[in-house]
């Protein structure tokens, strides 16, 4: 197969590549305590913060899906003034920084935020510094994501299959729940994908808004960077973790969802 | 026979003015035929609902299914394309890929509120009468072009439209499937009732597949008949392109018709004919086999003789079309043989002739 030979000019770039995303990979096992890091993953520190992790990215991938695909069709579909500005209000969150992010969202559902502070004095119920915090920063920054995407695949979707639907006697709901949402499929795995790796990761708006207990709001992005200076082992234990969950999850998804 | 279909047409859409006028009748099969972009699956599109009119009115069995103006006693009327009674099978079928054959033709049934097993029984029965019995689990991706169709075809009868509506229902298939294709369709389309219209720019699928003929060019209704009406005697270029004879536009007057002359249109040039010129606007057809070419001025009786210059050289079937330039802009038919001998190619001047009974006038 001669065409998916890469011109020859493009082979020490992708190597250079490789390379660069790599190495720091391997100075990270390099340092990996082998002979202790069973006993390391299973201190309080470790499975608190990979619980937590994975309560909260999933919740905010479900979340995400529950709220972004919606948004996406009006934003694919819909006709009205000011489309535009939505849309990029509704992606700000992948491009301002997190930490701007978990101060923003401490107004807004804070003690004293706007929200917040009624629902507060109404029910005494405080959305920061507990876990449900740490679901809402993770869905801030991951909706994004999965809007886009999913907004793409609407974009792309051929919509006289929709029309054909509607000529065999299909309404408006019967139509988006057995023709749009199973064609959208592709998409919208792809858009969880996504959310899911970037809540996996988030950190700024997170240490922000929920802070940084352990068991409640430390998750393992938070818990690295606490441990790092002073307990380099379980630092490294932790990211090998995570490490380890992100493959598990990539390896087999990635090229099925956002590959050809 | 009752009407099912009575429809007046009118869409804007960019630079497309459509307004046609159509009807058809219980168990006929009505072809529209025209050239790409003549909008005739604009037409089956405002039929089915999906593309509202800016005026006219849709009309089956009475009932009043798009009328933007609306009619003497009511408002406008639109009614949406899932309540209307008509089915519209799509010229690449569309399929719902993530669905097996069955499944797609129950679609409509459960649309429709059927529960799942009595659709699925129902949908088997289709498939059966279709010969697709075998393929019902098959997914859209599986089947051959000739099976695909007859699934969307399933899927559209399924609802029991009073008015079925195919959009280039062979445009899809390769040659070789189309002529198979082509038959079975006639067939199939015998077996249900109600009227059924359909699109193509294919002359001979309309032949096959229709019992009348809508010709629709640039928005406009340019002729209806019977197949071999319209093919006998064509009204306008597209159509006398399409079944392989010359068509020109030209006028007679009196003096002409004595003289048995008609003048063609725009260029001046006369041609003489065997029969007498009705007065008027007239078409003039010329079968392309009648028109003969030769490197020297032919004597003898040929009335009408010509000198040119080839235009275009384009093989067809057996047959060689030979495209003349000038102010007779005919098309000649020649064997290969022939072409070869006369060494034809593009810039080679030639004599044409052409007999005066080999000139056919109609009144137009």
């Amino acid at each position: 197969m001669r065409r998916d030979r890469p011109p020859w000019l493009l082979v020490p770039f992708a190597a250079l590549a490789i390379a660069f995303l790599v190495v720091p990979f391997g100075a990270l096992l390099q340092r990996a305590p082998w002979s202790d890091l069973a006993d390391e993953v299973r201190r309080p520190l470790v499975t608190d913060a990979l619980r937590l992790s994975l309560v909260s990215a999933f919740s905010a991938t479900a979340l995400s899906v529950l709220l972004g695909v919606p948004l996406a069709w009006v934003l694919a579909r819909g006709r009205f003034p000011g489309r535009s500005l939505l849309r990029a209000v509704v992606t700000l969150p992948m491009v301002l920084p997190p930490v701007v992010g978990g101060a923003a969202l401490l107004f807004a559902f804070g003690r004293r935020g706007l929200v917040g502070g009624p629902v507060y004095d109404a029910t005494s119920f405080l959305l920061p510094f507990s876990t449900w915090g740490v679901i809402v920063a993770n869905t801030f920054v991951a909706l994004p994501f999965l809007v886009i995407t999913v907004e793409a695949g609407l974009r792309s979707l051929d919509r006289r299959y929709e029309d054909a639907a509607a000529t065999l006697g299909a309404g408006r709901w019967t139509v988006l729940w057995r023709v749009t949402l199973p064609m959208l499929a592709p998409s919208i795995a792809a858009g969880a994908l996504l959310s899911w790796a970037r809540a996996l990761g988030e950190f700024g708006a997170t240490v922000t808004f929920a802070g940084n207990l352990q068991g409640r709001t430390q998750t393992m992005p938070l818990a690295v960077f606490i441990a790092r200076e002073a307990d380099r082992g379980a630092a490294i234990a932790l990211s090998l973790v995570l490490i380890a969950v992100s493959l598990a999850v990539l390896v087999p998804l990635r090229d099925r969802w956002l590959g050809a | 026979m009752t009407t099912v279909l009575r429809a007046r047409v009118g869409v804007q859409l960019g630079r497309l003015d459509l307004d046609v006028e159509l009807t058809a009748d219980d168990g006929e099969v009505v072809a529209l035929l025209g050239p790409n972009g003549a909008g005739k699956t604009t037409v089956l599109r405002a039929l089915a609902g999906l593309q509202p009119l800016d005026h006219g009115r849709i009309e089956v069995d009475g009932q009043i299914l798009d009328a933007p103006e609306g009619t003497d006693a009511s408002a406008p009327v639109f009614v949406p394309p899932d309540r209307r009674p008509i089915g519209l099978v799509f010229q690449d079928y569309l399929l719902f890929p993530r669905m097996s054959a069955l499944d797609n033709v129950a679609f409509g049934l459960r649309a429709r509120g059927r529960s799942r097993a009595d659709a699925r029984t129902a949908a088997a029965a289709w498939l059966q009468r279709l010969d697709l019995a075998d393929h019902a689990g098959a997914r859209p991706a599986a089947l051959s072009g000739g099976q695909a169709q007859r699934v969307a075809l399933a899927r559209a009868l399924a609802t029991e439209p009073r008015l079925l509506l195919l959009d280039e229902p062979l445009a899809a298939l390769d040659a070789r499937a189309r002529i198979q294709v082509r038959a079975e369709l006639r067939r199939h389309l015998a077996m249900f009732p109600g009227a059924r219209l359909l699109v193509t720019h294919d002359l001979l699928d309309a032949v096959v597949l229709a019992d009348r003929l809508v010709v629709v060019e640039n928005g406009r209704v340019t002729q209806t008949g019977s197949p071999a009406e319209v093919a006998a005697h064509p009204r306008s270029p597209y159509v006398a392109d399409l079944v392989g004879v010359n068509l020109l536009h030209g006028h007679g007057t009196a003096a002409d018709s004595a003289d048995r002359v008609v003048t063609i249109a725009g260029t001046g040039a006369r041609l003489t004919v065997a029969d007498p010129v009705p007065a008027g606007e007239v078409a003039v057809v010329v079968r392309p086999q009648a028109v003969a070419l030769h490197l020297e001025q032919p004597a003898g009786s040929p009335r009408n003789t010509w000198a040119t210059t080839v235009a275009e050289v384009v093989p067809n079937g057996d047959r060689v079309r030979v495209h003349l330039a000038g102010e007779l802009p005919l098309v000649a038919e020649v064997t290969p043989a022939a072409l070869a001998e006369l060494a034809l190619v593009p810039g080679t001047p030639v004599w044409a002739s052409l007999k005066a009974v080999d000139v056919a006038v109609h009144a137009r």
